[in-house]
């Protein structure tokens, strides 16, 4: 469009547009950015009333030192780096690591190299050029200032987090979890999508309708169901180990049917479930944008249908199903209703094992030990949306836009 | 493609979900009919001691469970009816409230399950119009701005919907809890004290709150998505014929998002139906609950260890009560629509 009087923003328009933007902007960011502060600062500095307070840290500079603006300055450029690293050459480093063409195996060996060179980055390199600059700075008469710490910074909590309360452990049990659900989810629904996007029988569009009932089915009620199953499970499931024609089968798992209630393989399979009417609807969106002239064409020259759903469409899916695997990832790692239900204390999760720092919040030190176990889960979220932000915004609208 | 071959394709999927969903919706419409519970018998115990001219005893009667053969405590299952369902929805009670004695509404808010139904309705109708407005709000406004900023943009405004909603409920408490920031701030406007989290109305504003910070975001990818396929030659002869931004707005671009708008307003009809994070993450359960934490409640064991299945059972019934009433509008339409294909 031409740039002509009418286009042309009245400035009360342009003004508010800017104004509502920075105020959103704030309110996005502030609650989280703020915690994030709080968790790097001893307790009486972090619930301090004064802002500053909380953001320089007067007594934990005091009590455990801090960075200077050298620190600050090289490590919001650092940031910004691999932010930027992320955004424009993410898709490319993965398509250069797609050993065979497998643009899957691509995409995860360049997030495991991305998160193994942040980690080294953040914690050795980064480090060690403050201090190079940091010592040359302090040799300089006005300069030095700028080498002296200034904003308190202590990992006590996260250590405490960490190593004094072993939030590693629900670290891997989150990590298990959530790896099993994706994979499972992402098996059995890209079959499920491919089927209901080819094919016009009358149980397709039923199956599509109930799947979409189950999706809006509260998460508590399905786990009523569970429940007591998953615990008497051992009697439930005896017939299976008892009766002749299946018990070979079975005893070679184990000796005795095992109690579900607390297993993360049956977590797994929970989440998958649950999932499952959101994945095949996303899905089979995908693999309708897919030309069936294409599977038709491998039809025609001699391939099966699962050869030509694993030769040729496969290829062509993979950001579909990197987007839906991303919004598997997100249900079974936010998940706490199902994970703190039927999980015990030995294989709980992050998300619900959070509870036992916020209930036992009686000290100012406990509070701030919950804020850095938040923040640390929040990490990882951070990451994937630095890294697949183009994908969560095009899953999220494949839905709506098709219908 | 031939029917064999698509139900390979759909088999594992449609395995696992009428396994784990449609399985267990059954089982738990059963199971609300019915109680389980330890069975107990009434031991009688004679214990003498020696005395003089007579042995005392005492006889001290004790109930204990019954064992089964394999030592495991029998329990014993039966039909209690719409049992479940009265103590959940507690007739006599209401019909007391309701009575000349009674105090009305402020009776029936006291007990739970109406207490739950009244927050969760409350809860998703004002947050709708509030997520619907916001997201169109940002949306329009990012699609105002360079396109060189909308990049960092997009990433923050998404930044509270990517986040696990408990650690969200939790960040914005740690903001208003007694020596959070925001607390103190509230306080030295208002000078005087004021404890945001202690009052059932302020902490329920502050869940209204957050859910529209959450779920705003989502509104917003959506519409602003939409905003980049408004047809440009529809936009220019509105320009042509002298049509005003409002205008513009109000005749071009909101019907253009209708359906985007109908469809947002379905997906958060049904997740904040559903709101349980928020009473976990602002510990609210004291003042606030909702319906799926009422159900999660009886699930979660009490403090001799027994779960309430059946309550819970009859709950989450009641609780599906109202997820079909919001469906039976998206069905209809999906209907008409299949059969307009066909």
């Amino acid at each position: 469009m031409n740039d002509t009087a009418v286009l042309r923003q009245p400035f009360v328009l342009r003004f508010a547009t800017v104004g509502f933007i920075v105020f959103w902007t704030i309110l996005a960011a502030f609650p989280l950015l703020w915690i994030t502060l709080m968790s790097f600062k001893l307790p009486i500095d972090a619930f301090a009333s004064d802002p500053l307070r909380v953001i320089f840290g007067f007594t934990t500079l005091r009590e455990r030192g801090g960075l200077s603006v050298t620190a600050l300055v090289l490590g919001a450029f650092a940031l910004w780096l691999a932010y930027h690293g992320a955004e424009h050459h993410g898709r490319r480093f993965a398509r250069y690591l797609a050993l065979g063409g497998r643009e899957w195996l691509g995409w995860l060996l360049a997030a495991l190299v991305y998160v193994i060179a942040l980690i080294l980055g953040l914690f050795w390199i980064l480090p060690a050029i403050v201090r190079v600059v940091e010592a040359i700075l302090s040799h300089i008469p006005v300069l030095d200032y700028l080498a002296r710490p200034m904003m308190g910074l202590t990992m006590q909590n996260y250590r405490a987090v960490w190593i004094g309360y072993r939030f590693y452990d629900n670290f891997i049990n989150s990590m298990i979890v959530t790896t099993g659900t994706v994979v499972i989810s992402l098996t059995v629904g890209t079959l499920a999508g491919y089927g209901l996007a080819r094919t016009r029988s009358n149980v397709a569009f039923w199956l599509l309708i109930a799947a979409l009932i189950f999706r809006a089915l509260p998460h508590s009620v399905l786990v009523t169901g569970y429940l007591p199953v998953f615990i008497h499970s051992r009697e439930f499931l005896a017939p299976l180990w008892n009766w002749h024609a299946t018990a070979w089968f079975f005893h070679l798992f184990s000796d005795q049917p095992p109690t579900l209630y607390g297993q993360p393989l049956a977590v797994i399979m929970v989440l998958v479930s649950i999932n499952q009417p959101f994945t095949i609807w996303m899905l089979r969106s995908f693999f309708m944008n897919i030309p069936a002239e294409l599977d038709e064409a491998a039809r025609v020259d001699g391939c099966s249908h699962l050869g030509a759903f694993r030769r040729v469409i496969m290829p062509v899916m993979w950001p579909g199903v990197i987007t839906t695997g991303l919004f598997s990832f997100l249900l079974a790692y936010n998940d706490y209703l199902v994970c703190s239900l039927l999980l015990d204390a030995q294989s709980q999760t992050m998300v619900p094992a959070i509870t036992s720092f916020f209930n036992r919040e009686t000290t100012t030190t406990d509070q701030v030990q919950a804020v850095a176990a938040a923040v640390s889960i929040t990490a990882p979220l951070f990451l994937l949306v630095i890294v697949f932000q183009k994908q969560i915004v095009s899953g999220l609208t494949q839905g709506a836009v098709k219908g | 493609m031939k029917p064999r071959i698509f139900l390979f394709f759909v088999g594992p999927s449609l395995f696992l979900m009428t396994l784990f969903i449609a399985v267990p919706l059954v089982s738990v419409f059963v199971q609300s009919f019915f109680v389980t519970h330890q069975v107990f018998h009434e031991v009688t115990t004679k214990s003498c001691s020696p005395g003089f001219m007579k042995q005392t005893c005492t006889e001290s009667t004790r109930t204990e469970p019954v064992l089964g053969p394999d030592g495991v405590p029998k329990t014993e299952t039966h039909f209690v009816g719409l049992g479940s369902y009265r103590s959940l929805l507690k007739p006599a009670a209401v019909k007391a409230a309701f009575s000349a004695a009674g105090n009305g509404i402020g009776d029936l808010l006291n007990i739970d399950f109406y207490r739950a139904l009244r927050f969760t309705l409350t809860f998703t109708l004002v947050t709708l119009p509030l997520v619907i407005g916001f997201g169109m709000l940002t949306a329009l406004a990012l699609n105002n701005v360079t396109q060189a900023v909308r990049g960092p943009l997009i990433f923050t405004f998404l930044l509270p919907f990517i986040i696990t909603p408990i650690i969200g409920a939790l960040a914005m408490r740690w903001l208003f809890v007694g020596n959070g920031i925001m607390a103190d701030a509230l306080n030295g406007l208002l000078s005087q004290h004021f404890a945001i989290l202690a009052h059932g109305w302020s902490l329920e504003l502050l869940m209204l709150f957050f859910r529209v910070w959450y779920v705003a975001p989502f509104a917003f990818v959506i519409f602003y998505a939409g905003l980049q396929t408004v047809d440009r030659d529809v936009m220019e002869s509105a320009i042509v014929d002298g049509a005003s931004r409002v205008e513009r707005l109000r005749y071009v671009i909101i019907p253009h998002l209708a359906p985007l708008i109908t469809f947002v307003a379905l997906i958060h009809l049904m997740d904040a139906y559903r709101v349980f994070e928020e009473i976990i993450g602002f510990s609210s359960q004291a003042h606030r609950i909702s319906l799926q934490w009422l159900t999660y409640d009886l699930l979660v064991p009490d403090s001799s260890g027994n779960r309430a299945i059946s309550r819970a059972s009859a709950s989450s019934m009641l609780t599906l009560i109202g997820i079909v009433i919001l469906l039976i509008p998206l069905l209809r339409r999906a209907w008409r629509e299949h059969l307009g294909r066909g």
